[in-house]
């Protein structure tokens, strides 16, 4: 019984087809059903395929635009995705961010704006989010720890928010930092890294459409552990590239400096493109295993650039990405 | 007490014996319930490596532990530790052959040649044959003092056991800082009981 109820709806609606209303009620009326299937399916020992868990999605934002940004991807669980975070400022273990962060405060939040640009200052998100459109989409992501996912992020173009503090010709880079506050984020109180945590990006880079902003996922608004009120999605480059909680940006002449890249400099290179023949000194890039797979398959083939090569690769072009990681 | 002895090793025996394969057994059973989280390769080859060391360590406790607190008859279940130690090592290692690498030798060798931290953990496994293969009461005797001297090798394989683990963390060394500082009293205990020997 429990086997029909799930495979007959996982046939139905497959949640990596975001395309239309209809579908979206569809899946809204799937969740009932594949509660029940969770259920029956545990209590009979199986495991569920990912399909399934997928369809935990929130309706936070009401007329959200679905773009066509990874049709076709087949989604990672939202509750893979949101209890599977690299996120130290509320501790080092994979689990430690969906438990630590819980009571993290990101109402009222402001970001600082401030380098090369004509209009600097501290903009409430409040207002910044005003003037944006979200809109889903539907990134790969792959970690440097050889884990990947595929997550319907909400939010609107890195540029069109960068192009609102109109930086000046000497902006070469922008800067990110994450909010530093070890009364919220109980991993800040050791020094494990160098905190703030801070990463960037070159211009070109920042204004590249892929490059994202986003503050929610599954239509839900970010959950605290991955990142919320803001971060950043870039998928084309491995996962601790997109900063999380992000409270400042830096428009800035010179190459920005990156926490992993001070922590580690041979391991985390200031580009740290997606790149299957560039080892990570001490494990192969070539593969990666995607959050929630089957546990007797191998792992699957990584891409260059996490298969966005045809939009960015120009921008890198005549550059060696053995040295230029 | 000392009559209840030997009935109690061989009645507490199988027992330890049950409480060693625990950790397996809760991490069969997290897999078969799917509990083992979104990564569950890695879950499982962190936790086999984890109670690798754990064994080494509580096998290296049983000595200090039975000269501190009078313990005589704990000697003898050190070899069954000691063998566990070596069942969860091989679990591990097996673990990376199967589920990280899917046997695929070349990736195998490659990464037991390049990569240094995975190269230490090889060599504690190898290291570790020789001193189960000579685990049983007829090696024992047949090595005679040679026996001892060999199995001091344990020292060894625990300081790079631990190495091992130092050199796969990214940023956060807590958990092996922890599990250096208890091996360090283990072997500090050795060294002061071998230079009071002397005296």
């Amino acid at each position: 019984m429990s086997i029909i109820i799930k495979s007959s709806s996982a046939h139905e609606v497959k949640p990596s087809e975001i395309t239309s209303e209809s579908e979206y009620l569809n899946r809204r009326e799937f969740i009932k059903h594949a509660g029940l299937a969770v259920g029956a399916a545990w209590a009979g020992g199986l495991s569920l395929p990912a399909a399934a868990k997928a369809a935990d999605y929130g309706a936070d934002f009401p007329g959200l635009i679905k773009t066509a940004y990874g049709k076709g991807e087949s989604l990672t669980s939202f509750k893979d995705a949101t209890t599977y975070n690299n996120f130290y400022e509320f501790g080092t273990g994979k689990k430690d961010p969906a438990v630590n962060a819980q009571n993290f405060k990101t109402d009222p939040w402001s970001i600082t704006v401030a380098g090369e640009a004509a209009k600097t200052g501290t903009f409430h998100l409040e207002d910044i989010l005003k003037q944006v459109q979200l809109e889903e989409r539907i990134y790969r992501f792959r970690c440097v720890e050889a884990w990947s996912m595929v997550v319907p992020w909400v939010g609107f173009s890195l540029a069109s928010l960068l192009k609102r503090f109109e930086p000046n010709s000497r902006a070469k880079y922008v800067e990110f930092e994450t909010l530093y506050d070890p009364e919220q984020m109980p991993g800040q109180r050791r020094r494990v890294l160098d905190w703030p945590y801070r990463d960037g990006l070159r211009m070109d880079e920042a204004m590249h459409p892929l490059s994202f902003m986003a503050t929610g996922l599954y239509g839900h608004h970010m959950p605290n552990q991955n990142g919320a009120p803001i971060r950043l999605v870039v998928p084309w480059k491995y996962g601790f590239k997109n900063i999380k909680s992000i409270v400042k940006i830096t428009f800035t002449e010179h190459q920005p400096v990156c926490t992993w890249n001070v922590t580690a400099p041979n391991e985390y290179g200031f580009y740290s493109n997606v790149n299957p023949s560039v080892d990570h000194p001490r494990w192969s890039q070539k593969t990666e295993r995607p959050l929630g797979a089957n546990f007797w398959e191998p792992k699957t083939d990584t891409l260059l650039f996490n298969g966005y090569a045809k939009e960015v690769a120009h921008l890198y072009q005549g550059m060696d990405l053995r040295k230029y990681f | 007490m000392i009559r209840l002895e030997k009935p109690s090793v061989g009645f507490f025996k199988p027992l330890v014996f049950i409480l060693c394969l625990m950790p397996l057994g809760l991490l069969l059973a997290g897999l078969y319930n799917d509990d083992l989280g979104p990564n569950p390769v890695e879950s499982m080859i962190r936790t086999l490596g984890d109670w690798g060391i754990y064994f080494l360590l509580i096998g290296l406790s049983i000595t200090p532990a039975r000269q501190i607190f009078s313990l005589p008859w704990i000697i003898r279940y050190r070899r069954m530790i000691g063998l566990f130690a070596f069942f969860y090592v091989s679990l591990h290692f097996l673990s990376y052959i199967w589920f990280e690498q899917f046997f695929n030798v070349d990736e195998i060798i490659n990464d037991i040649i390049k990569r240094p931290f995975i190269t230490i953990g090889f060599i504690c496994f190898i290291m570790l044959v020789p001193l189960v293969v000579t685990s049983t009461n007829r090696m024992q005797k047949r090595l005679k003092k040679n026996w001892g001297r060999l199995h001091k090798l344990v020292y060894l394989v625990s300081i790079l056991a631990i190495l091992h683990y130092f050199m796969m963390i990214k940023a956060d060394y807590f958990m092996p800082v922890i599990l250096l500082v208890i091996l360090s009293f283990l072997l500090f205990y050795r060294v002061l009981t071998h230079y009071r020997k002397r005296r």
